[in-house]
């Protein structure tokens, strides 16, 4: 019988498990990781990862049409969606082997199965319903993650209707598509789709997409995404649908009572995701749980003593990133590294890539006004970057917010291309407490898109130079 | 212009320092690097490098002179393109203001100024005069923020740019406020603590600053000395100018008797066998160490404050700051004085390191030679004047540090074990705590860890 006894059990392999795990193991923990399906979860299975590999197709395909814009000439575009998606399996497989590699390289055990506690201590594992063993740890990480939400009356049926599952891997595209949420697996979906050539109409029950965004923002983006093609709803909801055999009837209704009927090919309900906290023993515990979420408190100690909760199931933002930069603290505190801060989760940049991107961190204008903050404001237009110009991408947004009497920046939105790249350049700045000063004294590259940051900054101190 | 040569800090704690003697006269030529002169400073005489090359111009602070400011303008070193003439119109004035004394007197005159300054930037009307008001905010902020802040002995303080613009805005002086960022920085989250709990206000008194530096600067010395009259009366003496060492001392160790609550405790330890162990291990064949059995007592102290963690402390207003290693303080007496170098992380170090290290360290201190960093910051410290046949004897607290070991001779003594006189080989030590970071039960426990180890010396080969 192999080893089962060990310093800590990590229940879930996906970012935050992994990573917690290969962090664990840096520290000289004897390390296990219990996953069901594939190392790396939905993130580098399917989320994250295999739609980026999907939207880099859109994208490519969208520029293919335009090519024209550029003095190229490109006849007969057009795509092989089984080849398009078979890229997607191929990038999601690559990783998650990768993943597997660095389990062996940091000597962390991977258990096959579905791990479930079985009190303090203890997780007891089986495979397909059969029992595959029990594993002791004095530290148990539950990073369980989590899945699709359904609403009630239109649950996903995985042909009619679908979650992300069905929509990575669509055998046939199809010709209309209704999207339910304007999150970001919501948004993501619907410009893939559109650009991809489906008539896509996206309903949102928010006054606006990505709800989670600065408002200005949001309206830019959907602006840009109404140029595209997309249709857009908000303050919409879904209040019924009516399955045909190939296609789903939707009833609509808007913020007025007003119901009209939509006839789709396909539905995809992006209406958030919920904590897998079901069937993984948490009974056995004093783990508390709370709107779908496992109870953690800042370094994601549990009600039970040596069980701790990270990642999707410890509650949002539901990020990777959050999940990892967690489970990291998490382990360190574990092992008593000093100096272990709690996650600030006012500095969590958010990334959306859609065509055109929107990437965020810190506080929207309107919550920075709600916490009472007396707000300098930036905004800087693609219009006026040579790069974004040369390269074709002129529409776009660069917005900062600065506390008017500190000079800390508060928060950065942006909207257009590359931002998702862009953005970490003002989350290093938010999380080295820089102030307007230093980040209007720092050189940024030309001609590079960054540009645009700086001008935002000066902006906001009205000293904008190319505006 | 002629290059001006100042007097270096040379230590993080020296604020003044004696120009002991010059090695160069006026003429000479200066290569970078070359030795110009020797400065006694509060701990030991340290030589002085020249950093520009020249033609020493003129030397401005004779040799002996005491009491010279840091950035004291000391000499002049001409250019190659320069003559004499060029002396008569240098400016000597002191390049920047004397790090420790001075400093206060600037920092108060420097902050009106600015509140002055910062006035319209919050003053400003909204809407469409946020633009214009902006510019001036941006400016203004511009030149507050400033270089990075400096403690009163000119070490910087780490600390993000919007915590010292929040510290400045809100009258908190970063010197009192210790940082929990990376590397000790002070972040925003450290200047907001301290405003919470109304710590750390410039004006206020001096609180903890948690890191356990020298102190030097914590308490006056009350006015020393024997009235005129009395002079008189005393019979025939020669006058010794008080060294930059013995005037340390006589403050550091006035500041600790008068403000630390010391209390003692005594142990007898027979180390016959500890002896027996030394003799083993100094004879082995190839042996290239010589333990002495104050090695043995450094690494027995290491090991008992690592099972007695309680008694590595420092006691501080807002906290009292447990070690988590062992830094051993040993007191070397030296000219004119005593230092104490320190053995660093001694419990983790095997017997014939610590004795090579210790030897190292001694002769470095007698000679003059030892650098700030290998005399600041233990964290108990030992004294042993056993060599001079003494008994037993009460030490002082090196503070900040919480106690301090006293080790007299190891001499046969008549002792009575089971119900029968015989010999053995005693030495007393008594220990010196800080009652208000350590208890009589805390202190009482480690002599005994510390009796224990050294009776059965075999336990420090683990």
């Amino acid at each position: 019988m192999a080893d089962t006894k060990f310093d800590v059990i990590i229940i879930g392999g996906g970012p935050g498990g992994y990573v917690t795990a290969i962090r664990a193991a840096q520290l000289g923990f004897k390390t296990c990781v219990v996953e069901e399906k594939h190392m790396g979860g939905i993130c580098l299975n399917w989320g994250c990862i295999p739609t980026k590999a999907l939207l880099r197709t859109a994208e490519i395909y969208h520029y293919m049409q335009h090519a024209k814009d550029y003095g190229l000439s490109a006849e007969k575009v057009g795509y092989d969606l089984k080849a398009v998606v078979e890229r997607s399996r191929g990038v999601s497989k690559r990783l998650s082997g990768g993943v597997e590699h660095l389990m062996k390289k940091n000597k962390v055990t991977v258990v096959d199965g579905r791990g479930k506690l079985n009190g303090p201590g203890k997780v007891d594992v089986s495979k397909d319903g059969k029992a595959v063993g029990t594993y002791t740890a004095d530290h148990v990480i539950v990073a369980t993650g989590a899945r699709p939400r359904a609403l009630p009356g239109i649950e996903p049926d995985k042909k009619l209707i679908w979650t992300y599952f069905e929509a990575m891997v669509p055998e046939t595209a199809p010709k209309s598509l209704l999207v339910i949420g304007s999150g970001a697996i919501g948004i993501e979906f619907a410009s893939f789709y559109q650009t991809m050539g489906v008539d896509v109409t996206v309903v949102e029950v928010m006054k606006q997409i990505m709800p989670v965004e600065d408002e200005e923002i949001s309206k830019f983006a959907r602006k840009q995404l109404e140029k595209n093609g997309l249709k857009i709803m908000t303050e919409t909801k879904v209040t019924g649908v009516k399955k045909g055999s190939n296609n789903v009837t939707c009833t609509i209704e808007d913020a007025k009572g007003k119901t009209q009927e939509i006839t789709v090919d396909r539905v995809i309900s992006a209406v958030g995701v919920q904590g897998n906290i079901e069937d993984i023993g948490l009974e056995t515990t004093k783990v508390k749980t709370d709107k779908g979420c496992i109870v953690a408190d800042e370094f994601s100690r549990t009600a039970e003593k040596g069980i701790y909760a990270i990642g999707d199931v410890a509650g949002p933002p539901m990020l990777a990133h959050k999940a990892e930069h967690e489970g990291v603290i998490c382990i360190e505190k574990i092992a008593g590294v000093e100096g272990v801060h709690p996650m600030d989760k006012g500095k969590i940049p958010g990334c959306t890539y859609c065509h055109p991107q929107v990437a965020s961190v810190g506080l929207t204008e309107a919550k920075a006004k709600e916490k009472g903050y007396d707000v300098n404001v930036g905004r800087f237009q693609f219009l006026g970057n040579g790069k974004a110009i040369a390269l074709g991408e002129d529409q776009g947004l660069v917005k900062t917010i600065f506390d008017k009497k500190t000079g800390q920046l508060l928060g950065a939105h942006m909207v257009g291309a590359e931002v998702t790249e862009l953005i970490q350049g003002f989350v290093v700045a938010m999380n080295l407490e820089t102030t307007e000063e230093e980040l209007m004294h720092t050189v940024f590259p030309h001609p590079t898109l960054s540009e645009m940051m700086h001008e935002s900054v000066l902006d906001a101190y009205g000293r904008v130079i190319h505006m | 212009m002629p290059t001006k040569v100042l007097m270096p800090a040379l230590s993080p704690t020296m604020t003044e320092g004696k120009l002991a003697k010059w090695l160069v006269k006026e003429g000479d030529t200066i290569e970078s690097g070359d030795v110009m002169a020797e400065i006694e400073t509060d701990k030991a005489t340290m030589e002085v490098e020249a950093v520009d090359e020249g033609t020493l111009g003129k030397i401005l602070v004779e040799e002996g002179t005491d009491g010279v400011a840091v950035n004291t303008v000391i000499a002049l070193l001409l250019g190659d393109d320069e003559d004499e003439s060029a002396l008569k119109d240098a400016d000597t004035s002191s390049a920047a203001p004397p790090p420790a004394a001075a400093a206060d007197g600037d920092a108060k005159e420097e902050a009106p100024k600015e509140e002055k300054k910062a006035e319209p930037a919050q003053d400003s009307p909204p809407a469409a005069a946020e633009k214009s008001s902006n510019i001036d905010a941006s400016k203004h902020d511009g030149t507050e923020a400033g270089p990075a802040p400096k403690t009163e002995s000119g070490e910087r303080i780490f600390a993000s740019p919007l915590a010292r613009r929040i510290a400045k805005m809100e009258g908190i002086d970063l010197t009192q406020v210790s940082g929990s960022g990376p590397h000790g920085r002070i972040v925003q989250r450290d200047i907001k603590k301290a405003i919470s709990e109304g710590t750390g206000k410039a004006a206020g008194k001096p609180a903890a600053s948690g890191a356990p530096a020298t102190s030097d600067q914590a308490a006056a010395v009350p006015p020393a000395g024997i009235d005129e009259g009395m002079l008189g009366l005393l019979p025939e003496y020669e006058s010794v100018p008080n060294s930059g060492m013995r005037k340390t001392i006589a403050k550091r160790l006035t500041a600790a008797a008068r403000d630390i609550p010391h209390f003692n405790v005594t142990a007898d330890i027979e180390i016959d066998a500890l002896l027996k162990l030394r003799k083993q291990l100094n004879d082995r064949e190839g042996a290239d160490y010589k333990i002495s059995v104050n090695d043995f007592v450094i690494k027995a102290v290491a090991l008992a404050l690592k099972r007695q963690p309680d008694c590595n402390a420092a006691y501080t207003d807002d906290a009292i700051l447990k070690f988590k290693r062992a830094d051993i303080s040993m007191a070397v007496a030296v000219e004119g004085g005593l230092i104490t170098p320190i053995i660093k992380d001694a419990g983790s170090k095997g017997l014939a390191k610590i004795s090579e290290e210790a030897k190292e360290l001694a002769g470095k201190a007698r000679d003059g030679k030892l650098q700030p960093q290998e005399y600041q910051g233990g964290t108990f410290s030992i004294s042993n004047l056993g060599m001079f046949g003494v008994k037993s004897f009460n030490s002082i607290i090196n503070s900040p540090q919480g106690g301090i070991l006293s080790v007299g001779a190891g001499e046969e003594r008549a002792v009575v074990k089971d119900g029968a006189v015989s010999i053995a080989t005693i030495m007393t030590v008594t220990l010196a705590v800080d009652h208000r970071c350590i208890d009589g039960a805390t202190a009482a426990a480690f002599v005994k860890e510390l009796k224990g180890i050294l009776e059965d010396p075999l336990q420090l080969m683990l």
